[in-house]
Order: C-alpha cells, then sequence, then structure tokens
C-alpha cells in the first residue's frame, strides 16, 4: 500500500498528489512514469513522475480526472492509500544524458500543454540543478487551466503563458505563442513539447519547418508499462516502437500522431465522446485519458 | 468396466460454459478418483514418472488415492510439487507422463493429471496447507518473477531453510498463471491464489510492484540489498507482432494484451474498470494454447471467432485438449491460412483481413512440413478483431541493465541447465527467461533445478 501524503487541487478536476513509494522516488528520473492502481477494481493509469524527494521518499503525481478510475481516484484524501504503485518505468529523458557543460551552452524551449505541464516540470528543475536555465510555454484552453505556472518561474529563465480564449497571457494555442516568440527574435537549439497529441503535432510540423530537433513524451494506452501488452505501441520513423520501454520520449518528427491520435480513441465510445464535449468528462468503461487534454 | 477406459470427468456443456468464465472441467469426485486410481498398474519400473519433468511419485500418489487417503496423496505429490492444482489443470499430461503409461498402449492412460488436480483441489477444500519446517540457514535469496518458474525456485529454497523474497513486476502474483492462462482453465481466486498462498506458508516473501531493472536492479539486490544469490524467472513476455500493413490499427491486439484484459484485470466482470474491445467478428492468428485461450475468451465476451493458422491441423502446437474445447464451443478453424494484411477503415479500425492459402511443402529444421503459398489464392476476410498470437519472447529489461549476463541470439539468458548458473556469479535463471515461451511444467521443473544449484553455489 502506497500512502498519500499530499493533496492538492491545482484546477478544476486536476489534482496534485505526493505518494510514498520508496523504490520509485530513488531510483525515478526525469522522463519516466509510474503506474497506478488504486485499488482492486480499478485501471493501470500510466503517470508521467513529476517530481520526487529522495529524502521524503516521495513522488509526486498530477491527473486529471477524466475516466472511471481517475475520477475515483480523485476522492481519495491526505493519509488514504493506493493499493498499487510502480515505477520508474520507461526511459529517462535524453537530456539526463548529456554533461552538464553540453547543456548549459544549449537554449532550450519546453512546451507545456494542459496536464503536461507536470511532466514538464521535473525536467525544468532538473535542468537548473545542472546550471542549465530553460524557457518554458505553458498553455491552456483559459486561465482556470492552468497549473504548476508559479512552480515553473522558479526553476526556468522565461515563463510564458498562452491561453486559447485570451483569458490570460499570449491570446493564441502554443504554437502561434511559439511563432510569436521566434518573430521577436528568441531562438532555440532544442524544443521539448509534451501534452496533448494534436498539441505535439502542430508544435512539431512548426519546429520541423523551422529546423529546431523536438522531443516528445507520448502516453498513449498502455496496461503493464514493462513491454508485455504491446497496446501502447506506436509508428516512430516507419517502425513500430513500443512507447513503455522504448520511450515515453521520442523524435518527435519521426512520430506518426495521426495514427497515435486514432489509437487513443480505442475505448472510446460514441456516447462517451458525445458526453465529454457536453460535460468534459467521460462515462461508462472507457480508457483514462492520461494527457487529459480536451480537443 | 475393463478397465480400458478411462473414468469420464464431468466438464460444463459447451453450449452453456460458451458463454461464462466458469471452469470448464469440474474434475473427478472420490468416488470417480479412486475407481479412476484403480486403474494403474503400479508399474515397477513406472514410466510415468520419466515423463515427468519435476518426477512426481506418480504411482506412489496414485496408490493412496486407491486407498481413499487423499490426505497422503497430496503430502505425497507436495514433496515435489508445489502448484498442484495448476499442474493437474494445464500441464499437457498427454505428451508426458499419460504418453508413457503402460496402460496407454491397449487403451487410454491412466488420467493423472485428473488425478493430481482431485488430489491437490481436495486439499484445499480441507484447508491442508504445507508447513514451514525447515530452520533457517541465513541465506538471504531474491527471485524475480512469481510465475512457475520463481515460485518452485523459491518454494524449494525456503524448504531448504532459505530467507526468499520474491519480486513481482505486476500488482498481482502468479506471472503467466495470473495474467496469462484464463478463468475457465485455471481459476484465479481459488485455485491460483491458493497455491501461491501455499508457498508463502513456506516463508517466502513476495513484493509486488517491483520492476527489477528498473525499480531496482539485480546488483543492487546483491550489493545493497543483503542478498546471496539471486534468480531470475521473468518469463518471456513481450509479444510478436507479423509487421504486415494495418498491423497497428485499432482493433489489433497482442494476445498478452487481449488476455492480460480478460485475466488480470477482469475486463469481463462489470464491476472491474478496465475496458476490453471483444468485438463481433474476431480473428486470432496463431495455433497454441495461448491462442486457443484468447479465442475461447473473445468467444466467452460474445464474438464470432476464427482461428487463422498457416499449418493444418496435424500442426497445431496446442494441446489437443484444448482444439477439442474450443471446437466443442464454436470456434471456427481456417487452417492452411495466413494474414497478408490488415484493412483499415477511414477511423483507423480493422474491417478485414487480407489471406493467402498455403499448402504444406518439405519438412523444415522443426521436422514440420513447412507451409507455402499458393499464388493468387489471396481472399478476404470480413472483420472487426484481429488478436495476434504468434508467440512471445524474453523481456530484455533485466539482461540490459545487469552486466555480466550474457544472452543468446533469442534473447534468452543463457543458463547451465543442471544448475541454471547463468554468466554472473551469483545470478541463476530458469524458465521462459531461459528456453523462451515453453509450458509451466518446464519452467518449475527449471525452477527446481536453478534451486538445487544455488543451494549448492551458498554451500547450504
Amino acid at each position: 500500500m502506497f500512502q498519500i501524503t499530499k493533496k492538492r487541487v491545482l484546477a478544476n478536476q486536476i489534482y496534485l498528489m505526493d505518494v510514498k513509494a520508496g523504490r520509485v522516488a530513488r531510483s525515478g528520473q526525469p522522463g519516466q512514469f509510474v503506474i497506478v492502481k488504486m485499488d482492486e477494481r480499478g485501471e493501470r493509469i500510466p503517470l508521467t513522475i513529476c517530481d520526487y524527494d529522495r529524502e521524503q521518499e516521495t513522488v509526486t503525481i498530477v491527473f486529471q480526472a477524466v475516466g472511471a478510475s481517475t475520477r475515483r481516484m480523485a476522492e481519495l484524501e491526505e493519509g488514504e492509500y493506493f493499493q498499487d504503485f510502480v515505477g520508474p518505468l520507461g526511459q529517462p529523458s535524453e537530456l539526463t544524458k548529456e554533461s552538464s557543460e553540453a547543456l548549459q551552452k544549449k537554449k532550450l524551449l519546453f512546451i507545456a500543454g494542459g496536464v503536461g505541464t507536470a511532466p514538464v516540470y521535473p525536467q525544468v528543475k532538473w535542468l537548473r540543478e545542472q546550471g542549465c536555465r530553460a524557457d518554458c510555454i505553458i498553455g491552456a484552453r483559459n486561465e482556470a487551466l492552468i497549473i504548476l505556472e508559479e512552480e515553473m518561474k522558479q526553476q526556468a529563465a522565461h515563463v510564458y503563458v498562452a491561453t486559447d480564449d485570451g483569458s490570460r497571457g499570449f491570446h493564441g494555442n502554443v504554437t502561434e505563442c511559439l511563432k510569436d516568440l521566434m518573430a521577436k527574435g528568441n531562438e532555440y537549439d532544442q524544443i521539448v513539447a509534451i501534452g496533448p497529441l494534436i498539441m505535439m503535432k502542430f508544435v512539431c510540423l512548426l519546429t520541423k519547418e523551422l529546423g529546431i530537433p523536438t522531443i516528445v513524451s507520448m502516453n498513449p494506452i498502455m496496461i503493464d508499462g514493462t513491454g508485455m501488452c504491446g497496446a501502447c505501441r506506436l509508428t516512430v520513423g516507419g517502425e513500430t516502437r513500443f512507447a513503455c520501454v522504448d520511450g515515453p520520449e521520442f523524435d518527435g518528427h519521426l512520430v506518426d500522431f495521426d495514427e497515435a491520435m486514432k489509437r487513443q480513441t480505442m475505448y472510446r465510445t460514441e456516447e462517451g465522446r458525445a458526453l465529454l464535449q457536453l460535460q468534459d468528462q467521460q462515462s461508462g468503461k472507457e480508457h483514462h485519458e492520461s494527457c487529459g487534454c480536451h480537443q | 468396466m475393463n478397465g480400458m477406459t478411462r473414468i469420464p470427468v464431468r466438464e460444463q456443456e459447451p453450449r452453456v460454459r460458451a458463454t461464462n468464465f466458469e471452469e470448464v472441467c469440474l474434475g473427478y469426485n472420490q468416488e470417480e478418483a479412486m475407481a479412476e486410481a484403480d486403474r494403474c498398474l503400479n508399474c515397477k519400473n513406472p514410466k510415468c514418472v520419466e515423463g515427468c519433468p519435476v518426477n512426481i511419485d506418480i504411482p506412489a500418489f496414485i496408490t493412496e488415492i486407491k486407498q481413499g487417503d487423499i490426505k497422503a496423496a497430496y503430502d505425497k505429490i507436495s514433496e515435489y510439487s508445489a502448484l498442484p492444482a495448476i499442474c493437474g489443470r494445464v500441464c499437457p499430461q498427454e505428451s508426458q507422463c499419460e504418453a508413457r503409461c503402460v496402460r496407454g498402449i491397449k487403451g487410454d492412460a491412466v488420467s493423472i493429471g485428473k488425478l493430481e488436480r482431485f488430489a491437490a483441489d481436495w486439499a484445499r477444500e480441507q484447508d491442508v496447507r504445507p508447513e514451514k519446517t525447515a530452520k533457517s540457514n541465513g541465506k538471504r535469496v531474491a527471485v524475480i518473477g512469481s510465475g512457475p518458474a520463481g515460485l518452485t525456485c523459491a518454494g524449494e529454497l525456503a524448504k531448504a531453510g532459505c530467507e526468499v523474497t520474491i519480486f513481482e513486476a505486476l500488482h498481482e502474483a502468479g506471472g503467466v498463471l495470473s495474467y496469462g492462462i484464463p478463468e475457465f482453465r485455471l481459476p484465479k481466486k481459488t485455485v491460483v491464489r491458493s497455491e501461491i498462498e501455499n508457498v508463502m506458508a513456506l516463508g517466502v516473501k513476495i513484493e509486488t510492484n517491483c520492476v527489477v531493472g528498473r525499480s531496482v536492479t539485480v546488483e543492487e539486490l546483491l550489493e545493497k540489498e543483503g542478498f546471496d544469490a539471486v534468480f531470475i524467472g521473468s518469463g518471456a513476455g513481450l509479444p510478436r507482432f507479423m509487421g504486415i500493413p494495418g498491423e497497428n490499427a485499432n482493433g489489433v491486439f497482442s494476445a498478452n494484451e487481449y488476455l492480460t484484459r480478460s485475466n488480470l484485470m477482469k475486463a469481463f466482470d462489470e464491476a472491474y474498470d478496465t475496458p476490453i474491445h471483444a468485438g463481433t467478428k474476431v480473428a486470432v492468428v496463431g495455433g497454441g494454447n495461448v491462442a486457443m485461450d484468447a479465442a475461447r475468451t473473445a468467444l466467452r465476451l460474445g464474438a464470432e471467432v476464427h482461428i487463422v493458422y498457416r499449418r493444418s491441423e496435424a500442426e497445431l502446437p496446442a494441446r489437443a485438449e484444448e482444439v477439442h474445447h474450443a471446437k466443442e464451443e464454436g470456434i471456427l478453424f481456417d487452417l492452411l491460412t495466413n494474414p497478408t494484411k490488415i484493412l483499415v477503415d477511414e477511423n483507423g479500425w480493422v474491417k478485414g483481413m487480407e489471406c493467402i492459402r498455403m499448402e504444406l511443402g518439405e519438412p523444415d529444421a522443426s521436422g514440420r512440413r513447412s507451409p507455402v503459398e499458393i499464388p493468387g489464392s489471396e481472399f478476404v476476410m470480413e472483420l472487426d478483431t484481429v488478436i495476434m498470437s504468434l508467440g512471445t519472447s524474453p523481456n530484455p529489461l533485466i539482461s540490459s541493465t545487469t552486466e555480466g549476463l550474457e544472452t543468446n541470439r533469442r534473447r534468452c539468458l543463457v543458463a547451465k541447465e543442471e544448475t541454471g548458473a547463468t554468466t554472473k556469479p551469483g545470478v541463476f535463471a530458469g524458465g521462459d527467461a531461459v528456453t523462451g515461451a515453453a509450458t509451466v511444467i518446464l519452467a518449475m521443473g527449471a525452477g527446481k533445478t536453478a534451486a538445487k544449484g544455488i543451494l549448492e553455489y551458498l554451500g547450504v
């Protein structure tokens, strides 16, 4: 059993929890993920690690209550337990394999969309520990859905907020915000984009044109997270890869996003989709949508 | 009764069981078991024992059943096997112990598997459990994987007095017994859970949710966590795909995924959150036991199911009993047929599968006649679901994170057959991780051999 030591509501239906999990906290690295199963009948939910405290032996997760299991997870309070919590899974971020000197010479930009801000945070924080301060765009549909802005500001060189409805910061999506930054003379050697598939797709289309290498973090449907089920397969550079063991990060210019988007809808029923549009939440027995985006 | 035919075992009616997940085979009652046991000739030189990968003294336990002392029969089996209720259900007895039975020359072999199952089920129902007897020898062993190899190795080591912890990646112990083999062949809560508890009763600890190679490494287990030896029984969990066009379409699954959703995550039960795409017309590609399991699961979820296999019926690698049960339940067999392409609709979903007819050519290296395509015989099957059951290979997670651990070309760990010793001192391995996908009982045999190797290495 894994105790929840802290719970915070970050935005409507978006929750942050610190969970006591010694093994994950001791060996987790930026870019990796965990799988959470709240109780006997719960789904196995993959969530990217948002932060870890090696001394307190806690791991921070952020999730949006959208599916049957995540909605029930959101009802848990501090002091209560997850039945299962396993990780770290997947490969650490490519950036962690570079030397501090190399990183310090790089001009890095992170593009975070919605709940995708959570997995961006540990990378930006880790980079700062290496003496490298990155820029970060945080995008969301509206002001109420912007999360972790203050935390990010403490780690990043610059934080740019973009909202679709203009309720906060730049009026427009993150791709338009990136164009705007480039037009204002900013230059980047590398971009890391994490968020809804549609966002990552359009960021990659632009950065390919601009010739800026771009890493994306994929969070497809999966069960075991260790390479066993093959549900998380995607096409990268024409080859089938498993996000759980080969990823979750890939070269965004090689990922077949259209296929990934179709696969993401595998367990969404027609009724579920209608309800999603109506209420911003799904009903019935469908897969969690871990990225938590609403397109 | 002339003793030539075996006592039939009661089963659920095919038409009834095709719609439920209850166990197909109901097993013998004591009267039936004693009558079947009476058919055993108690040979002086019992061939059946040679056919058993863990060398159970078969005539001895059958003799006890004959005399009505079921507890003694169970105790006898337990000297050799920690998982008799499981083996009695899933061992390929027809090609092992029962294949060597003298009775089988002129009539039916003695139903050894069903008798083993009867004794084990009786013990569970009477709450007879093995007891922890061994005095601690002070040695600590880490066992990776809680499938048949790991459970057997752990049980043997605990019996010898070692302190054993099993590390399991999933949230539930049992490996393939939990995620792979369906409820209707191997009930989880009663049979699997109970036999795992029997291993734990010997003093074995199980830590679930620990992925060795990620949560902790083999080196850390040996150097930081104080284990004197490690046994790797991590199985062969990586699914294979065909590499044909359309394989990433929605509605194409590995058998591993389909079965894990149903067995481990209990998607067939409305009370559980995990969904499954049951399908209305399903093709299962492959002819092994796993293919039969996936097909029969899809059938129970309400689909019309076809087994698509490139060779003929004689070459089906699945157990005869499984094929027989599948046919009885209404699974359709499209033999000498091989998929060439999966057809996808505009939303990314499977709408059909293009196949080609095959004929059998010359025998290949495995001795089986190899299938050859018949030119121009392509045709389309209309389908909404395809389940790929083409075998599995070992997961490289441990080998790639452990220095000094050699693998062969098939990614299998290199281990000595007599001891299970790998190329890294103090590290042993057995089961599918070494052989590639095989059977429960072979993995148990390897676990047992490795336990001996480990005890020798530890000098106890």
